[in-house]
């Protein structure tokens, strides 16, 4: 048994014969017997308990059995990127205080959880340039989607444009939620399904233009149109143009925007966009095969009211103290029920908080230094890929911390995973085969480089590169 | 939006871009590596932020200390008994903090293929595996970040097994009034209507009320069982006829399974769908409200509509990811879900077992009965019948006394203790949802209920006391009125 349980058995019984009740099996006879079970006299599920140390076994056998950033250096990105964790932030979320408390629902006792989120909101209108935020979302993608559903909330228009290229997850899970409600997402220019090579337009002859490139003269049907910057393929470009010509349309412009990139990036709100999401993860959180992450959600000031998920705002208590509430909870589930503006209950309060610790430690220096080194190492790798003669570039334009080559001269749909194989033997975890995703991109490659990457790791995995496809 | 001119704010709420600092830099990382890029030149003057965030630069003493200094403001599990009701606050064993925490999980990307992640996926195919078996179901979904995506996805695989037969007037999903306020709300966003249906004086599922409200545009029933009342809904064999007699699917909201773990499953009670909340009955920490992990169970007949990808065991024996599922109701997240949630859960049933997991909700329902006995007489009990893990008092006699069931609750706070869920579920009024779970000890049961016993006595003949309170706490009853009137919702 896994010894969580203080009152054995035994005691248990004297406690409940206290009180009146002589046969603890008698509470559970509100359940029918016909449902009791294991029924009869096979246990099906017949698995022993472990002990702490049998578990840690267990569990480490699997950890074994993975690639990990402690194995390998990760040249990998697409949305989860292997930035420095600094050491101080899992030693402050595993204080019990923050770890295991649930909502701020009693906020006497909340003020460490209130205030940290109430931080959290502040820097991400920092990094964003917008006045408003809440206390995060799932992930990136479901706040792009309640994002849209904002849009669609506000304009009473019952469609959605999925403007350039936007990551694969994001426009699965727009799509996901928005057509649940019967509402239509649109899509222009980024790779979506039934999008080839004669459809792309823009002056390169592997990826669509510019996101502004592919915008429609008519927007007058969207609610709401969702760009992001840095694009999937790591491009950036100028917002300013987009929003402008969205919202002349009475449509909103919502930007999903890397938080690291907005060290050295415009933020959408200078930008002219109404709300602005993305995906918090690259501020200090794991990348855990994919979770837990975090969502932000930022937006002006007359969007409060179309907000999902919790909000805390700064108020005074009775002895006139600065305090930090829940508030605006009109909007949710527990008051509102099927009117809310969501389902979402809670947020991700500890991975907020992650990030918030990470922004602090790191400043406004080190953040500009992570994202400063970060765009140079990846500017830096991808000039070298190219000068091997090896790869061709398959966009023109600056990039953030992530760009696509293509190999040069094979169109060999296996190649990519091969090499990616390859490197795996030789400790490095390679780019994303963009050919999985689109059959145009066939023999493309996205590789991510943070500021982790060493000179020596980018030299490893040229030389390997070049072992592979040259040797 | 009150915009502000105040004086030097108060040290103890100070936030942590109020503190001076000046810029210096971290040595967190080293210095660039590789030739430096003109980026205001690169990016261009469109594109490049000429003027970075404001961030103050801390060093790690000063930030260490200020996040310190605010986690002794919060209550934890480790702080004291916390009976929240519906939320089941139980111990969170330490081992799965440092099993989440091995590089093999934490440093895994999501994106780096099949071959390179046969340890997650295999911890994930033995994850489903153990908990179809404890919720009698065929397939699981890990994808739902928390308890609401879950119940979210769930729907649409109604929603869509409903649609792949045809079945396209079937809108409307009942939901008890007893419900959490999550289930209208997930079945709105699912694009159901919502039919409520009312409780019977026994608090249950009011059999007639039921089945008036079926009729074949009947999608399906959102069910919590035992319900927000702690109590079984003993006609489930007969809900579960009516509803699938009228061509509708069961829904099991698993927000409560913590009480009958071992004892009886979902799936041979009827129910088709089945979400759980992984940071409740299998004790993965809260985090202050997220992250959660809400994973969807099924039976075989809604697998179909599975979110894609789904887990699969090739005849080589290793795991892959299979994206090509036709009738999926698509994606409802990133990646592969929250993974580290995951691999907390499966750390505790690993360490409970099937014989652990029966004590499990032995004890809570021991330990909610106990509870019930010793408070019964000096609360109202409007539903007075044997609870399993959790009951719901009602404040209206000390209501009447001037003392609402609010004040109850901030003068438990003076008292040491966390509040039960108040004015939840709402068809009770002055509502105090309490739920001590399995993992308190017997002075933390028995100062509970003596501190609940001494309040009531404090209602009689002391109601000041409970007006003021709680006074032990940095801050007492902060103006939400305000808050919500004048939003400041950053600075």
């Amino acid at each position: 048994m896994g010894g969580f349980v203080p009152i054995q058995p035994e005691e248990r019984r004297a406690m409940l014969a206290a009180v009146g009740i002589v046969d603890p099996e008698r509470l559970f006879a509100a359940i029918p017997e016909e449902f009791r079970w294991p029924s009869g006299d096979t246990d099906p599920y017949t698995d022993p308990a472990l002990s702490e140390l049998e578990v840690v076994r267990r569990l480490q056998d699997l950890a074994r059995r993975n690639a990990s950033t402690a194995t390998h250096a990760c040249f990998l990105g697409a949305g989860a990127y292997d930035h420095y964790q600094p050491a101080a932030i899992d030693h402050l979320v595993s204080r019990q205080e923050f770890l295991t408390a649930y909502t701020p629902y009693q906020p006497e006792i909340s003020q460490g959880t209130l205030q940290t989120i109430f931080e959290f909101q502040s820097l991400i209108c920092r990094l964003t340039g917008l006045a408003i935020c809440n206390s995060s979302m799932y992930d990136g993608a479901s706040a792009a989607a309640e994002a849209m559903l904002m849009c669609i909330r506000q304009t009473s228009r019952t469609k959605v444009l999925l403007l350039g290229a936007i990551h694969p997850h994001t426009r699965q899970v727009v799509h996901t939620y928005l057509e649940a409600q019967g509402f239509t997402v649109d899509e222009v220019g980024g790779l979506g399904p039934g999008d080839t090579l004669d459809r792309l337009s823009g002056t390169n002859p592997i990826l669509p233009g510019s996101a502004l490139s592919v915008l429609p003269a008519d927007l007058s049907s969207y609610a709401g149109v969702l760009v992001q910057c840095p694009d999937f393929f790591g491009r950036v470009e100028p917002l300013e143009p987009i929003a402008a010509a969205v919202k002349a349309q009475g449509a909103l412009a919502v930007a999903s925007c890397d938080p690291v990139s907005l060290a050295i990036l415009r933020s959408p709100g200078d930008c002219g966009f109404d709300i602005a999401v993305g995906e918090a993860q690259p501020l200090g959180n794991s990348l855990a095969f994919g979770g837990p992450y975090v969502g932000y959600l930022a937006a002006r000031e007359p969007l409060l009211r179309k907000m999902p998920g919790r909000i805390v705002g700064e108020t005074v208590d009775r002895a006139g103290r600065r305090s930090f509430v829940l508030t605006i909870q009109a909007r949710e589930q527990h008051i509102r029920r099927e009117k809310a503006t969501s389902n979402i209950c809670t947020s991700q309060a500890l991975c907020a908080l992650k990030a918030t610790i990470y922004l602090a430690l790191q400043g406004q220096t080190g953040l500009v230094d992570v994202a400063r080194q970060s765009a140079a190492k990846a500017i830096w790798l991808q000039e070298q890929l190219i000068a091997t003669g090896l790869f061709e570039p398959v966009f023109l334009g600056p990039f953030f911390r992530e760009f696509a080559v293509r190999i040069a001269g094979n169109d060999n749909p296996e190649l990519i995973s091969k090499l990616n194989g390859y490197l795996a033997i030789h400790g490095l975890i390679g780019g994303l085969d963009l050919g999985d995703l689109a059959p145009q991109l066939t023999g493309c490659w996205l590789l991510a480089v943070t500021e982790k990457r060493t000179l020596a790791e980018m030299a490893a995995l040229i030389e390997a590169c070049r072992d592979f496809l040259a040797g | 939006m009150r915009m502000t001119n105040q004086k030097t704010p108060d040290p103890d709420t100070i936030l942590i871009f109020e503190k001076g600092g000046s810029p210096h830099g971290n040595r967190l990382i080293p210095p660039l590596d590789v030739p430096d890029v003109d980026l205001a030149g690169y990016f261009g003057e469109d594109i490049y932020r000429s003027i970075p965030p404001v961030i103050p630069d801390l060093a790690e003493p000063e930030v260490v200390r200020h996040y310190t200094a605010l986690s002794r403001k919060n209550f934890g599990v480790e702080t004291g008994p916390y009976p929240l009701g519906s939320c089941t606050m139980k111990y969170n064993p330490k081992v799965q903090e440092n099993l989440a925490a091995l590089p093999g999980f934490a440093g895994v990307h999501p994106l780096q293929g099949d071959a390179a992640s046969q340890g997650c996926l295999a911890l994930l195919a033995d994850l489903e595996k153990q908990l179809c078996a404890i919720c009698g179901v065929d397939r699981f979904t890990f994808q739902p970040s928390a308890g609401a995506q879950g119940e979210w996805t769930g729907l649409l695989m109604i929603k869509a097994y409903h649609e792949s037969r045809g079945d396209h007037h079937r809108k409307v999903m009942l939901v008890p009034d007893s419900a959490h306020g999550t289930n209208p709300a997930s079945a709105a966003m699912a694009g159901f209507e919502i039919r409520q249906i009312v409780s019977g004086p026994d608090g249950m599922i009011d059999l007639a009320a039921l089945e008036a409200a079926i009729d074949e545009r009947c999608a399906g029933l959102m069910l919590t069982n035992p319900n927000t009342l702690g109590l079984f809904e003993k006609n489930i064999g007969r809900i579960s006829e009516l509803v699938h007699g009228a061509g509708g699917q069961l829904y099991y909201d698993g927000a409560n399974i913590n009480a009958i773990l071992m004892q009886a499953r979902p799936g041979d009670m009827g129910f088709d769908v089945v979400h759980l909340n992984l940071h409740k009955s299998f004790s993965t920490p809260h985090g202050g409200g997220g992250p959660g992990s809400g994973p969807v169970g099924v039976k075989a007949h809604l697998a179909p509509f599975l979110p894609a990808p789904v887990l699969t065991l090739a005849a080589d024996g290793h795991y892959w990811l299979d994206d090509a599922r036709p009738q999926t109701v698509g994606r409802v997240r990133s990646f592969n879900g929250n993974f580290a949630v995951l691999v907390r859960a499966y750390a505790y049933i690993l360490a409970n077992g099937a014989d652990g997991l029966r004590e499990v909700s032995q004890a809570a329902v021991a330990n909610a009965n106990y509870l019930l006995a010793r408070l019964r007489d000096a609360y109202d009990l409007p539903y007075d019948q044997p609870c399993l893990h959790e009951f719901v008092l009602s404040g209206s006699r000390q209501k009447e006394m001037g003392c609402a069931t609010m004040d109850i609750a901030k003068r438990l706070i003076d008292y040491g203790y966390h509040p039960p869920t108040v004015y939840f579920p709402l068809i009770v009024k002055e509502a105090m949802m309490i739920e001590p779970t399995e993992t308190e000890t017997r002075e933390g049961l028995e100062g509970f209920a003596d501190a609940l016993l001494a309040i009531a006595e404090e209602v009689k003949h002391d109601p000041e006391l409970l007006h003021l309170a709680p006074q032990t706490t940095p801050i007492s009853r902060p103006d939400e009125l305000r808050a919500a009137k004048d939003p400041v919702l950053s600075r």
